[in-house]
């Protein structure tokens, strides 16, 4: 990667001034801590990228944060397939976030897998005013009668489970007993913590007290055995990632929670190592099994050719020899096909500024796929990460580069608009004023409808979807507002 | 528009017990009366009622299905000289969420013509108020006076100071005032000076002193109130008096002045009631010695 270019440090600097100067002082005080520019020369503060984040979000703006229950309903537990994850509490935080977000999976929607439906026990007044705790006794056994191929339950609280004290885990044993299935109780009220980020930590560390130990899985680990850690299988993602490692020689035994079953997570501890992608979502329950169960863990990225070749090396190191050869064809089999997606697309891209805010992850995961490309990160930002993340970070970008943390509506869109990148990539709630602003945009929570984006086939898929969006000629019809006068 | 009034104090400083023997009072003097129970306990209109306990609106609407498959006739109760009975109800404790259910029983009272063709509406709250829903009587176009019940006990006095407080907060959007003090004499030390004293610091009157007597008791455990029992006996006549200063108390309530805890620590100080920490620690210093000695 040429970390030797320089985003125009001055410049961004310049325009975080401007952009604050709006805000009321203890507002643009407390916005402040949140922008940076990326410096190495400087000491202070720039292995976090200079910013403060996971901190309560400025009341007033708009931001683009969910809440604990989109965290663990929507991120960690909604994608794991064999289980009935009821929304509990009234209708809305069901209803819209049914259908999930595009986690893939296979098998039969209703009858063994669950993963877009929605369950929700729809409090009425009377559950507040008496708890909801004998209606949730009575759905759970009506569920099991309806779908008696789930191999589990969880429950996903929503605000009123915490304001009014329901005690979840007491009718979670009950069940457990009742059914002989495992029913998990997770305490993700909507109103904890700043972000969906605690509801992560909330749903990893319920993974840790409902799911691990509780059964024995028959399970005789292999010398390959991993799991492949927060990878949600968004358009498909884990697959491809499943398909490297399996190439080069390693037995995936658990695959979370994109696709998976209640099985895989039940066996993860009988793993030799565990794989992580999504670090910030995941990183608690494996810290937990390195603690517990002395399994180490690596994170990887598998967004472009030289990042997957890296981490598929870094990966190989934990293993012998076989592996390490192994892991080294791959990369040689599939160099082909990044020549050939190179070939048809860099020249088309090269050069073009792209600027993203995503959640917890992709803000640098996906930096060097577009840098594959010869494409140049000028500006990126977490919606929800902490410090760790940050530190991450620096390695993936070049000086200069603007940081925004937990950005508002507002300061986006003026940084979009003093920066005028060639591409911009965010999610649905930027897609459409970015666009209507004449710059080319893709979604990069969902890929757009498109994906997966991980892997070597998923590179190709990316470069061209990045091609369709920057170079669509319907930017050539476009005339900018700012640009008629 | 109905008089809409409060009872509200310390747990077991005797508030229902006190608010149903007014209530008995003021409807001899010819007021018609709704009683809404706003305690999950349900013990409200018992003593009106003579019977055990009043089924309540929240476990008839949890029975039927909700509030809204209830009708009027189906909650409230009619009892001693035509007084209107209603409970709010609860969960059972540990459970749910009993604020909320005041606010469900209150707006279903309200919107389904309960507060018609009443001259007095009396909210009998519990304990303290500990959450929004218990504050919802001294919300906005509900009770416009509050009585505070009390004692000379310490706690009861803290509460006290901290029920001024909640209407303190409700005072300037919704007009509610503070009625005046009820004193339900626990025979402590300097009792009615005490009263006297806390109401003069929170801008307010002690506006009946009700003297003990075992009376109540027997009424009590006959699910009477004193006025149907032993109408002629002297406590009647006290229930009575302060029914009546509370009839002639209309509009004149204030805006109360609540004191922080040090001040109201102070006063207690003051009334011998607490002790300072150096006669703490001078008593426990003798304490002491005396043991050494012995020893």
């Amino acid at each position: 990667m040429s970390l030797d270019d320089q985003n125009d440090a001055a410049f961004h600097e310049d325009i975080i001034k401007e952009v604050l100067a709006q805000y009321p002082d203890k507002a643009a005080k407390k916005r402040a801590r949140h922008l940076n520019v990326i410096k190495s020369d400087e000491e202070a503060g720039s292995s976090s990228c200079g910013v403060k984040s996971n901190v309560k979000s400025v009341p007033g703006v708009m931001t683009i944060r969910g809440c604990a229950y989109a965290g663990s309903k929507g991120v960690v537990w909604g994608p794991v397939k064999d289980m009935l994850h009821i929304s509990h509490g009234p209708v809305g935080c069901g209803q819209y976030s049914w259908s999930q977000r595009r986690n893939y999976f296979t098998g039969t929607v209703g009858i063994d897998s669950f993963v877009t439906m929605q369950i929700t026990s729809d409090f009425q007044e009377r559950d507040i005013v008496f708890g909801g705790d004998k209606n949730l006794d009575k759905m759970i056994d009506e569920l099991n009668g309806l779908f008696p191929l789930n191999n589990g339950i969880s429950v996903q609280s929503e605000c009123p489970i915490g304001l009014i004290g329901d005690d979840i885990e007491a009718v979670a044993k009950k069940k457990n007993k009742d059914l002989g299935k495992p029913v998990v109780p997770v305490r993700c009220e909507g109103f904890r913590g700043v972000s969906q980020s605690l509801g992560h930590h909330i749903a990893n560390d319920a993974i840790r007290d409902w799911v691990f130990d509780k059964t024995s899985p028959e399970w005789e680990t292999g010398p390959y055995d991993v799991n492949l850690i927060a990878d949600y299988n968004i358009g498909g993602d884990a697959w491809p990632s499943r398909r490297l490692l399996e190439e080069m020689g390693l037995r995936v035994i658990g695959s979370w929670s994109g696709d998976a079953t209640l099985a895989e997570m039940e066996r993860a501890p009988k793993a030799r190592l565990n794989l992580i992608h999504c670090y910030r979502s995941m990183n608690y329950i494996c810290r937990h099994m390195e603690e517990k169960y002395n399994i180490p863990w690596v994170e990887y990225n598998f967004f472009g050719p030289s990042q997957i070749a890296k981490s598929l090396r870094k990966i190989a190191s934990h293993f012998d020899e076989t592996i390490q050869q192994k892991a080294e064809e791959v990369i040689a089999k599939y160099q082909p096909l990044v020549d050939a997606v190179l070939a048809k697309y860099k020249s088309r891209l090269e050069g073009k500024k792209v600027m993203l805010y995503v959640g917890g992850l992709r803000p640098r995961h996906v930096a060097d796929a577009y840098d594959d490309l010869g494409m140049n990160i000028v500006g990126t930002g977490y919606e929800f990460a902490h410090n760790d993340d940050y530190q991450r970070t620096t390695d993936y970008l070049k000086d200069g580069t603007l940081i925004y943390d937990d950005v508002s509506g507002y300061e986006l869109e003026k940084f979009i608009e003093k920066i005028r990148p060639d591409l911009v990539g965010s999610g649905i709630k930027e897609k459409y004023a970015t666009q209507k602003m004449g710059v080319p945009f893709r979604q990069m929570h969902s890929w757009d409808y498109s994906g997966p984006y991980h892997g070597y086939d998923g590179f190709a898929i990316f470069a061209r979807d990045m091609d369709m969006a920057i170079n669509s000629p319907v930017w050539s019809k476009f005339k900018a507002p700012w640009k008629v006068a | 528009m109905p008089r809409q009034i409060a009872f509200y104090g310390k747990g077991g400083i005797g508030k229902s017990t006190t608010s149903q023997n007014t209530l008995a009072a003021l409807v001899d003097m010819g007021q018609k009366i709704l009683i809404v129970g706003c305690d999950p306990k349900a013990d409200s209109t018992r003593l009106i009622l003579n019977t055990k306990l009043q089924d309540t609106v929240l476990h008839l609407a949890a029975k039927a299905g909700s509030v809204e498959d209830l009708e009027l006739e189906d909650v409230m109760k009619v009892g001693y000289k035509g007084i209107k009975c209603t409970e709010a109800g609860g969960p059972e404790p540990g459970v749910g969420c009993a604020g909320r259910g005041v606010i469900t029983a209150i707006n279903f009272l309200e919107e389904n013509g309960a507060y018609d063709d009443v001259d007095y509406v009396s909210y009998d709250v519990l304990g303290d108020v500990v959450c929004g829903g218990f504050a919802m009587p001294i919300r906005e176009n509900k009770a416009q006076e509050i009585y505070i019940v009390m004692s000379g006990e310490m706690m009861a006095l803290f509460a006290a100071n901290n029920i001024a407080k909640g209407i303190l907060k409700y005072a300037g959007s919704g007009g509610v005032r503070l009625g005046g003090l009820i004193c339900n004499e626990r025979q402590t030390d300097r009792e009615l000076e005490l009263a006297e004293a806390l109401a003069a610091r929170i801008n307010t009157k002690l506006i009946h002193f009700v003297p003990r007597d075992n009376v109540v008791q027997h009424a009590e455990l006959r699910r009477q109130t004193v006025i149907q029992y032993k109408p002629d006996c002297q406590q009647a006549e006290e229930y009575r008096q302060l029914a009546t200063k509370i009839h002639a108390n209309c509009g004149k309530g204030t805006i109360p002045s609540p004191i922080s805890m040090e001040e109201l620590e102070d006063m207690l100080i003051e009334f011998g009631i607490m002790k300072t920490e150096e006669q703490q620690l001078a008593e426990l210093a003798g304490k002491e010695a005396s043991l050494c000695s012995a020893g």
